[in-house]
């Protein structure tokens, strides 16, 4: 019965279990979790801690996935089976409704506002990267507005996609190239021939003869109007001169 | 904050496998001692948020931790009932590991269950001694017992643990 002390000192050299430190990290925060998630994009990796979702990825494995988030976000991740709602609110927001919340802590205050703007462009618009950077109150920001969208680590729902060149290029993507940026916009409804037949003549406008407002082409605010009564626009200039004001809902210019 | 962060991160991969030890002596099997080990984390990382940072310089860290273990073990008594194994048929799902580690795995949980049966002012003073070794007066700090009362519980435990408790365990 002398081994009853020995056998207690066994019991305290027991080991944690595997994945035990990991877990609870993620627990306070501070390593996130992650799931696959079959989605109209495909398969997309999101991963999400306590304060909401922090990264999303077209990644091909989840050993990519792993690899790219502890580069680029820097903190552990592992795979955990996602929390029950997660499932149909991704399934929501791509579909336009916004219900998600986002972790963007180590990101700058720049590109957070960059991003919290990007986020209010609703589905089937765009808008171009001028206008967020007017919007943030950095009008010639508007290079470091592009390389803020470019390192977006929440592609998809926080939709940098909708950002798009004035001279009817698409412009980069960092989800998935200018290819995927393409797809994308189409599955959303953005008449992408138009804006691009548009652009190409110089117009960035449309105005609305009936009600003397002109907007961003994909505004949908103009959507019903009739196509007899749309005139293509050149740019706030000419616009004004013609008697138009800009639209209060897309603000395609400062409201004067 | 970046600061906390840095300390629980490293209190974390330094003291898991005391703190995990400590739960499964406490509670005697290796579910409930994930649950109370990581409570302990979750619960000292709230409580270093709002810590000064002299506070934060003076912290006996495994004394602390313990006795978080300790009140996190007292409260889940007091809460939920320790869940019986079923005694009609369906076995625990032990996974087969290889036959040695799995004998020797099962030795430590059959004595972890033995230790958790005992009541829980015995269990105390018997896992922070024996179990985790701390000295007497670590062990009284961290229960904030006196260490006469310390020495008295882990020698009532050990008792009880040997088995000779039949005769007069009040005396």
């Amino acid at each position: 019965m002398i081994a009853l002390t020995t056998d207690l000192k066994r019991l305290g050299a027991v080991k944690a279990p595997p994945g035990f430190a990991d877990r609870v990290l993620a627990q306070v925060g501070m390593a996130d979790s992650y799931a696959p998630f079959e989605t109209v994009l495909g398969t997309v990796y999101v991963a999400w801690n306590r304060l909401g979702v922090s990264a999303a990825a077209r990644s091909k494995s989840a050993r990519e996935f792993e690899d790219w988030f502890r580069k680029d976000v820097g903190r552990q991740v592992m795979p955990a089976e996602a929390p029950p709602d997660l499932a149909g609110k991704i399934k929501d927001e791509l579909n336009g409704k916004r219900r998600m919340r986002f972790d963007l802590r180590g990101l700058t205050t720049f590109e957070q506002a960059v991003l919290r703007k990007t986020r209010q462009i609703p589905r089937g618009e765009v808008r171009p990267y001028g206008w967020v950077a007017r919007e943030i109150g950095r009008p010639a920001a508007v290079r470091a507005v592009g390389t803020a969208l470019a390192n977006n680590p929440i592609p998809y729902f926080i939709p940098c996609h909708r950002v798009v060149r004035t001279d009817g290029e698409i412009g980069n993507y960092g989800g998935g190239g200018p290819e995927a940026k393409r797809a994308i916009l189409t599955l959303e409804g953005v008449r992408l021939k138009r804006l691009q037949d548009m652009a190409r003549g110089g117009f960035r406008y449309q105005g609305v003869r009936t009600t003397k407002i002109f907007c961003y082409p994909t505004c949908y605010t103009g959507r019903h109007a009739l196509e007899k009564n749309i005139v293509w626009l050149h740019d706030e200039a000419s616009a004004r001169a013609a008697g138009f004001r800009p639209c209060k809902v897309c603000r395609p210019a400062a409201v004067a | 904050m970046q600061g906390v962060d840095g300390l629980f991160e490293r209190m974390v991969h330094e003291h898991k496998d005391r703190v995990f030890a400590a739960s499964l002596a406490m509670t005697g099997n290796r579910h409930d001692a994930e649950d109370v080990a990581q409570d302990t984390f979750i619960r000292a990382y709230r409580a270093l948020a709002t810590y000064s940072p002299e506070r934060i310089r003076d912290l006996k860290e495994r004394a602390w931790l313990h006795r978080i273990t300790v009140n996190v073990v007292r409260n889940r008594v007091r809460g939920v009932k320790p869940r019986l194994v079923e005694l009609n048929g369906s076995e625990s799902d032990h996974s087969p590991g290889p036959e040695a580690k799995a004998m020797e795995h099962m030795q430590i949980d059959e004595l972890a269950t033995r230790v958790a049966d005992l009541p829980i002012r015995y269990r105390e003073a018997v896992v922070l001694r024996h179990v985790r070794d701390l000295s007497y007066a670590e062990v009284a700090d961290a229960l904030g017992q006196p260490v006469g009362t310390v020495k008295a519980n882990v020698h009532r435990g050990l008792k009880l643990l040997r088995g000779d408790d039949h005769d007069r365990v009040d005396d």
